[in-house]
């Protein structure tokens, strides 16, 4: 009997193990001291440094707490916010709707008050559009009270990107960029034609990226309110400018530009490809800047903006949507946490961030620190659109039916005419539920 | 007495405990819990709303999810053909030739030993156009006219099958050789005595012998290749739809937080295949009983 | 013995037919091994397809320190262990259980099982990865449980039917109090089904090494995934080096190939009766 007794106790150790494992939660510190939770690998020790300087600068201890990688982050933070251990500060990953979750289930502090200080001096301070991904405007589709419920504390944005030595060789001039789309699909022809290289290479196999692309050039086309009017159903996907902003894609397929398999690559495989110099050009995020270093350092490449289908509209580029940082709504060191949120997102300390991490600074004025390839996009930064700073969000399956889409146009499998039906029905579909 | 006996009930149920908690917590409540979570709408965080049958609705509406499912059948459908006639005959040569069956035998089933992740990867690397293996050996020797793009829009779909095909070969030939190996030599003696040639042999003593074993080879491989998954992704993650299968669909809608969307999918092709399996089944006995 | 002309050239027809499958099976693998020998520029010149003329193993080097495959590799051999060592001890005492000993709801309980074995759940992953998620255990302890399920069922049945065909001597075992009940399944019961086990054992360790979708939801932080989630984030992250995929895929290949080849016998007697079964 004692030892059925044994082998049972083995197995409830057994089971019970996670338990130990997951009840290891934040134990409250004894000295006021505050904690962040962040995600950012590359950026643990430029934080940390930024800790300690706070730390000599004020007496107050910043901790920040390392989840990686991203997705492990969202879950402790998920998990963390449903049994109320979440900490002073944290951030949230994912789309706004997430976010909206978050504030909906009261987690999230209400930063107007602070933002609007002083003349809203914090406010002004940053770029538009960076506050604009955590900011929730009156009468806002996720029903959310207005207000600004973060701190962005760099910007992401997507970009084109060109290599230099490949236009050097084609005989193009390598400091002049393609400014329309004529001027893109001819260049890479000549690339294409004369050194047999790639013309255009990204990762379209992640539905994501080529979509950025398509809104990049449907805003240039038709303006953000249209495409916004797309979106809230007033106009539908087989508008006329919405088949000509696909058939960019089909013209892109026809022109033999694009690298074989471009369908099938993800982000990771084309930014490999591309610093290797397998291709001409590329679309892709301001975060490449770190991932070309890391993968070929002499590549010698440079960032240029949308080449525009058309002048109707200015271009906007996709991006703003960086890394950003929440208070808890119910943390007892609020004011001190704003206090180094304010202090975080100062001249010196961005310049300090973007030049150890090769970031964006959410704030404006602020280039000193920036790598060279960089300081070309901070024209840019005042015109940038993300679904996050959307009024309202596309429905799932369309723009999964948006996405697939467009890659099968630049298979050569469908028409930009087909694809447009199709995605209206869906989008009639879902809108009638 | 009694009491000893229920003591003894118990010690003796503590046997199966341990076996039947895991398998409640991971097989019977996730299967019940997938019927729950297709009828909601989750936001993946904190909130899951009831939407009723609109996910079936959705999904029976949707191109995406039907073009998946044909592209499963038409990997099926070459499985089913090519694979398993390729395997019987490889069975029944292998079944003659004893001496070196064996080393045959061991090597047609690596490749099924191997993950479905190294062949695909392994393969991508040598049917992609770029560097182009498998071109630059056809060209190497004299077949340069069946150079192509192996993995383009044309031929990605047949090429993910014949690849399903070569690494599934191996698994139906073993079974199919020990469902031969199991009839008894003296019949074929005895048939021989008889003066039946080799076509009859066949036709009387080997095909109704193994019936039973080919009807749940057939079934096996319909399940099987239904739910082919990782290769496809390693070879083509989907080529844009055209080789998107069904599985495919539901990984995907599960990483983009679409959980009752996913799980629906997952019931409706569930019950696609059990349809499947036992109409076969049924098939199977009706014909023996025929016979 | 003279052969017939007839029957001969049968027989070659034959042997070139299996041949020449059996060399389409052995070449690609051939080929990856050879490539991973070579540097990329030889491997830009000949496209593999030539001998490597010496056995370098650079790429190796570089795959499993600095690519990582080492860490991927050790996790996979850990969650092989603990799972089939777990399979192995729940089922046998399981399939003890049902095949010697009486207790309520014995028929119906294995019943249960049989029909989990048959019916599919395609996308079975799915529930369990969000219940792995809302109990916080998406770790390693949650993959080795649910990757543990996954192989019960089978090994039940496996193992009962063995412990069916076993003496009736041991129906004693039923009269006889707990711990010594215990002792037998472990003293007496094992040994016998020694030859079963090793079927149990290996099929399972070929299900858990080479299982990819639940481990690639689960595992995000590169230091916990297994070999085969490894493998695809390390192609896609070198997808341009080829002789140091090769490498890697090798690496992945060459222990299970191996295995297979020394315990063939059992592999295939398992794999047939596992299929036998379903």
């Amino acid at each position: 009997m004692k030892r059925l007794f044994g082998f049972l106790s083995i197995f409830i150790i057994i089971f019970t193990i996670p338990l130990v494992f997951s009840g290891c939660g934040s134990k409250k510190p004894k000295d006021k001291k505050i904690i962040i939770w962040h995600w950012m690998n590359d950026r643990k020790d430029a934080l940390e440094n930024l800790a300690s300087q706070y730390k000599n600068l004020t007496g107050l201890t910043v901790e920040f707490k390392l989840f990686s990688p991203p997705d492990i982050y969202s879950q402790k933070v998920i998990a963390a916010a449903r049994s109320g251990n979440l900490p002073d500060i944290f951030g949230i990953l994912g789309e706004k709707k997430t976010m909206s979750s978050f504030i909906k289930a009261n987690h999230v502090l209400d930063l107007t008050p602070y933002m609007e200080e002083n003349d809203k001096s914090w406010e002004n301070s940053f770029y538009p559009q960076a506050l604009e991904v955590n900011r929730f405007r009156k009468n806002n589709s996720y029903a959310i009270e207005e207000g600004i419920y973060g701190v962005p504390i760099d910007l992401t944005v997507m970009e084109f990107v060109y290599n230099k030595d490949i236009f050097t060789k084609a005989g193009l001039d390598p400091e002049s960029p393609p400014e329309t789309f004529e001027e893109f699909l001819s260049y890479a022809k000549t690339i294409k034609e004369t050194l047999g290289i790639n013309g255009f290479i990204c990762g379209w196999g992640e539905g994501w990226l080529i979509n950025a692309l398509a809104v990049e050039w449907a805003i240039n086309l038709m303006g953000e309110d249209k495409f916004i009017q797309t979106i809230e159903g007033k106009v539908p996907y087989t508008d006329k400018q919405w088949v000509e902003v696909f058939s960019m894609f089909l013209k892109m397929e026809h022109s033999g530009i694009l690298a074989d398999n471009i369908t099938s690559m993800i982000n990771k495989e084309s930014e490999d490809l591309f610093s290797r110099g397998k291709a001409a050009f590329s679309f892709n995020g301001s975060w490449a800047v770190n991932v070309y270093k890391q993968l070929a350092p002499d590549l010698n490449y440079k960032f240029f903006p949308l080449p525009k289908i058309s002048d109707n509209y200015p271009v906007k580029i996709w991006g703003g949507a960086g890394s950003s940082f929440m208070l808890h709504k119910f943390s007892k060191n609020k004011n001190d946490a704003v206090d180094f949120l304010k202090w975080i997102t100062s001249n010196n300390q961005q310049n300090f961030l973007s030049k150890e991490t090769n970031n964006l600074p959410s704030i404006k004025n602020c280039q000193e620190g920036l790598p060279e390839v960089l300081i070309d996009i901070v024209d840019v930064l005042d015109s940038l659109t993300h679904p996050n700073i959307w009024p309202i969000n596309e429905n799932s399956r369309v723009l999964e039916a948006f996405n697939s889409g467009l890659q099968q146009i630049t298979m050569g499998l469908k028409t930009p005419a087909e694809v447009c039906a199709e995605i209206q029905k869906i989008k009639e579909r879902v809108s009638t539920k | 007495m009694n009491d000893y006996r229920t003591k003894d009930k118990v010690i003796n149920f503590a046997f199966v405990f341990p076996a039947l908690l895991i398998f409640s917590i991971f097989y019977l409540y996730p299967f019940f819990y997938s019927f729950i979570l297709s009828l909601h709408r989750s936001d993946g965080i904190f909130t899951y709303d009831f939407v009723g049958l609109a996910h079936f609705r959705d999904i029976f509406q949707d191109k995406a999810w039907w073009r998946s499912l044909y592209n499963g059948g038409y990997i099926t459908f070459w499985a089913l053909t090519f694979q398993n006639i390729l395997a019987f005959s490889l069975a029944l040569g292998v079944d003659r030739a004893i001496k070196t069956g064996k080393i045959y035998r061991v090597i047609f089933f690596i490749l099924p030993v191997l993950s479905e992740i190294i062949i695909g990867l392994l393969m991508r690397t040598i049917l992609l156009s770029e560097p182009g293996i498998l071109n630059q050996w056809l060209d190497k020797i004299g077949f340069g006219f069946m150079i192509q793009d192996w993995l383009g829009k044309e031929h990605v779909l047949l090429t993910t099958s014949l690849v399903h095909c070569w690494k599934g070969f191996g698994w139906a030939f073993i079974i199919l050789l020990a469902g031969l190996q199991t009839i008894p030599e003296q019949l074929y003696e005895a048939a021989r005595i008889d003066g039946a040639n080799y076509i009859q042999r066949f036709s009387k003593i080997t095909l109704p012998l193994l019936m039973p074993v080919v009807s749940m080879v057939i079934v096996l491989t319909l399940l099987g290749t239904m739910q082919a998954f990782a290769m496809i992704l390693a070879l083509t993650r989907g080529s844009g739809r055209l080789t998107e299968v069904p599985v495919m669909i539901i990984y995907n809608h599960l990483r983009g937080n679409q959980v009752g969307l996913a799980c629906a999918e997952g019931i409706i092709l569930g019950f696609i295949l059990v349809l499947i399996s036992f109409s076969m089944f049924a098939f199977s006995k009706w014909v023996k009983e025929k016979s | 013995m003279i052969i017939k002309p007839k029957k001969l050239i049968g027989l070659i027809l034959l042997h070139t037919f299996l041949i020449s499958v059996a060399l389409s099976c052995i070449c690609p693998l051939f080929w990856m091994i050879n490539a991973s020998f070579k540097t990329n520029e030889e491997f830009r010149n000949d496209y593999g397809l030539e001998l490597a003329h010496e056995f370098n193993g650079d790429n190796y080097k570089r795959a499993i320190f600095d690519g990582g495959l080492g860490t991927y590799f050790l996790n996979s051999v850990f969650y092989t262990f603990i799972t089939v060592f777990f399979i192995v001890i729940f089922s046998s005492l399981a399939a003890f259980a049902f095949s010697r000993l009486q207790f309520p709801g014995k028929n119906i309980i294995f019943f249960i099982f049989l029909t989990a074995m048959m019916i599919p759940l395609p996308a079975g992953f799915v529930p369990v990865y969000i219940l792995l998620n809302k109990l916080h255990l998406a770790n390693r302890i949650g993959y080795v449980m649910a990757m543990t399920n996954m192989g019960l069922s089978l090994s039940i049945y496996l193992l009962k039917t063995f412990f069916d065909q076993l003496p009736r001597d041991l129906e004693d075992a039923a009269r006889i109090d707990g711990c010594s009940k215990l002792r037998i399944w472990w003293h007496v019961g094992m040994p016998l089904v020694a030859p079963a086990l090793a079927v149990v054992i290996i099929v399972n360790s070929l299900t858990v090494w080479n299982e990819f979708v639940l481990a690639s939801l689960m595992f995000t932080n590169a230091k916990l995934m297994p070999v085969q989630v490894g493998l695809m984030e390390f192609y896609n992250k070198n997808v341009i080096d080829h002789t140091l995929l090769m490498a890697s895929l090798a690496i992945a290949a060459l222990p299970i190939v191996t295995i297979y080849i020394i315990m063939q016998k059992h592999i295939i007697k398992g794999i047939t009766a596992g299929a036998m079964v379903g």
